[in-house]
């Protein structure tokens, strides 16, 4: 029990990054992104390229992470100049990464057992922490640049922030980028971490993450920046301890995750807005029983 | 300051639903001109307020601001010398941002954003007496979402982050139309404060005629894509609600008809 708990915290550390990418688009910028599921498998694949072919895990995990941003890039690009439908922009690129990660890992399985990775002198669980809390502190500190600023006025009103100067198809495509270079991060951490990189490794990838940002927006609030990109870490660490308990069912098997994944993001985007209707139907009641026993007794003015 | 020349726009061309939004429209605002516009339903007005921020391009003609022909530069290139409030007081801020994050966006406009952070405490300070001086009380909520202020209030803090850097040209289009009577007031009042203080070049559509005519130094009347009416500042003095519809149906030749117009608050 014990260890399927720290192993739990240990990949919702890992995929956490990837929970910070998707947050950027889903959340910041309301683009609904399907480049991760392709975006994740080539951080493992030229991360594990890389490692295979003796370059240090540190580069080939930076290199990862770029050629990510390559990807998101891309995918803004097809949706603001190509005027292609955001959803559709994300799988198109989605498909094509798959071709492209096959011909980067030349084989659908790379094994990285033998070679030195990132965490061959440290553990994930004694590095992911830092590394984590680095990445969420400097998003942090960007989204308050004034980059950061227009980057999230673009998702929240674009025709506001292109009356002030920001050309907003050039904020897109910055933000695709950054995600899927985090989402690539992840990626590659994680084929370092499971000791292989496979092409199949990024399926259902957007989903986990949406489900990390939610859970974690239900559980822990969202009120700031800095609370936002928190439960999207902590989103990520109760999605895999989630998963984790579930899979101690004894009927459940390993391949029903993905339907689970996909239970739990319904709850989690079914449940808050249910309790919010709930919560106005019985205020509107509340208030118009109030407002009409005060014109019971005397005339309501119109004040300001 | 502002210069239209032969500025032209159809909507549709060659299709049955071909439509004249704009024919050789000519106007020139001199620094300083605060001009009131007026006109029926689909006269153009919009349009014309589109034409110059950029958001649609003139099929012919040209535009100059400050001796600058901008005709061909795309609307977030304009803004380095627009400033301009929309009517849904939804359309000028970001709702889900704070205050003082919606004043450091207005903040750099039309300069190119970088790694600087957005809110310092230097700026908050300024940001704090200028939202002082619109006597709403918002100085103390700086680090309150927008999206929780009323129409008033964010119509207010629009019009704010639209003046506070002094633009060349401001754009208020129909900004008071949304807004109940007393908000619309203050508003308005707001407005003329800044305007003549800050001594803004200033282009304002409304179809409130009342505002039209005590607000501004001129008043320019558009019918058909056209200004068919252009009253220049002793004229626009003795102006009255009933020689202003006589004289529109006098050029134009058919009755005032907007829905919308009110003739007074």
């Amino acid at each position: 029990m014990m260890n399927s708990l720290l192993g739990a915290l240990e990949s919702g550390l890992l995929y956490a990054l990837m929970a910070l990418g998707v947050y950027i688009t889903f959340r910041i910028l309301d683009f609904p992104d399907l480049t991760v599921d392709g975006s994740f498998t080539t951080g493992g694949a030229i991360a594990a390229v890389m490692i295979t072919g003796g370059s240090s895990p540190w580069l080939a995990t930076i290199a990862a992470m770029i050629g990510g941003m390559v990807a998101g890039a891309v995918t803004g690009l097809l949706h603001t100049k190509g005027k292609i439908n955001g959803l559709l922009s994300g799988i198109l690129m989605m498909i094509a990464l798959y071709s492209v990660n096959m011909r980067i890992m030349g084989k659908p399985n790379v094994g990285l057992l033998g070679e030195t990775t990132v965490f061959n002198s440290i553990s994930p669980l004694l590095l992911m922490p830092f590394i984590v809390v680095i990445v969420k502190l400097l998003l942090d500190l960007f989204l308050r640049t004034e980059l950061g600023l227009a980057l999230r006025a673009t998702g929240d009103n674009q025709r506001m922030i292109r009356s002030f100067g920001t050309h907003t198809d050039n904020t897109i495509i910055l933000g695709l980028s950054l995600s899927n270079g985090l989402v690539a991060l992840s990626g590659a951490l994680i084929a370092q971490q499971s000791g292989f990189a496979d092409i199949s490794s990024g399926i259902g990838m957007i989903v986990i993450g949406l489900a990390s940002v939610i859970i974690g927006e239900a559980i822990f609030g969202a009120r700031t920046v800095f609370f936002a990109t928190l439960a999207a870490v902590l989103g990520s660490i109760v999605y895999r301890i989630v998963v984790a308990l579930a899979l101690r069912i004894e009927w459940l098997e390993q391949t029903d995750l993905k339907l689970i994944t996909a239970v739990i993001v319904v709850i989690a985007l079914v449940l808050p807005s249910a309790r919010r209707s709930w919560k106005q139907k019985n205020v509107a009641k509340k208030r118009s029983m109030e407002i009409s026993a005060m014109t019971d007794s005397k005339q309501v003015g119109g004040g300001l | 300051m502002l210069q239209l020349s032969h500025v032209s726009k159809l909507f549709h061309p060659g299709s049955p639903d071909e439509k004249i939004a704009l024919i050789d429209v000519n106007l020139h605002l001199r620094p300083g001109d605060f001009v009131t516009v007026i006109g029926s339903n689909g006269a153009g007005k919009s349009t014309l307020m589109n034409m110059i921020s950029g958001v649609i391009k003139p099929d012919t003609g040209e535009i100059r601001i400050d001796g600058h022909e901008i005709s061909h530069l795309p609307e977030y290139r304009r803004s380095r010398w627009i400033g301009r409030v929309f009517q849904d007081p939804m359309a000028g801020t970001a709702p889900h941002m704070t205050i003082e994050e919606n004043l450091a966006m207005a903040y750099s406009r039309g300069k190119s954003r970088g790694f600087n952070i957005g809110v310092t405490s230097k700026r908050r300070a300024m940001f704090r007496e200028e939202l002082g001086r619109l006597g709403i009380g918002l100085e103390g909520r700086l680090k309150a979402k927008v999206g929780t202020l009323s129409g008033g209030e964010r119509q207010a803090l629009s019009l704010l982050m639209a003046t506070f850097t002094e633009p060349q040209i401001l754009l208020l289009d129909e900004h008071t139309a949304a807004l109940d009577p007393a908000r619309a007031e203050l508003v308005t009042r707001l407005t003329q404060n800044i305007v003549s203080e800050l001594k803004l070049t200033t282009l304002m559509v409304t179809h409130n005629m009342e505002q039209a005519i005590r607000l501004g130094n001129r008043l320019i009347m558009m019918d058909g894509g056209r200004v068919i009416l252009d009253v220049d500042e002793d004229t626009k003095r003795h102006l009255t609600m009933e020689s202003l519809i006589g004289e529109f149906e006098r050029i134009s030749g058919h009755k005032l008809s907007d829905d919308r117009v009110v003739l007074g608050s």
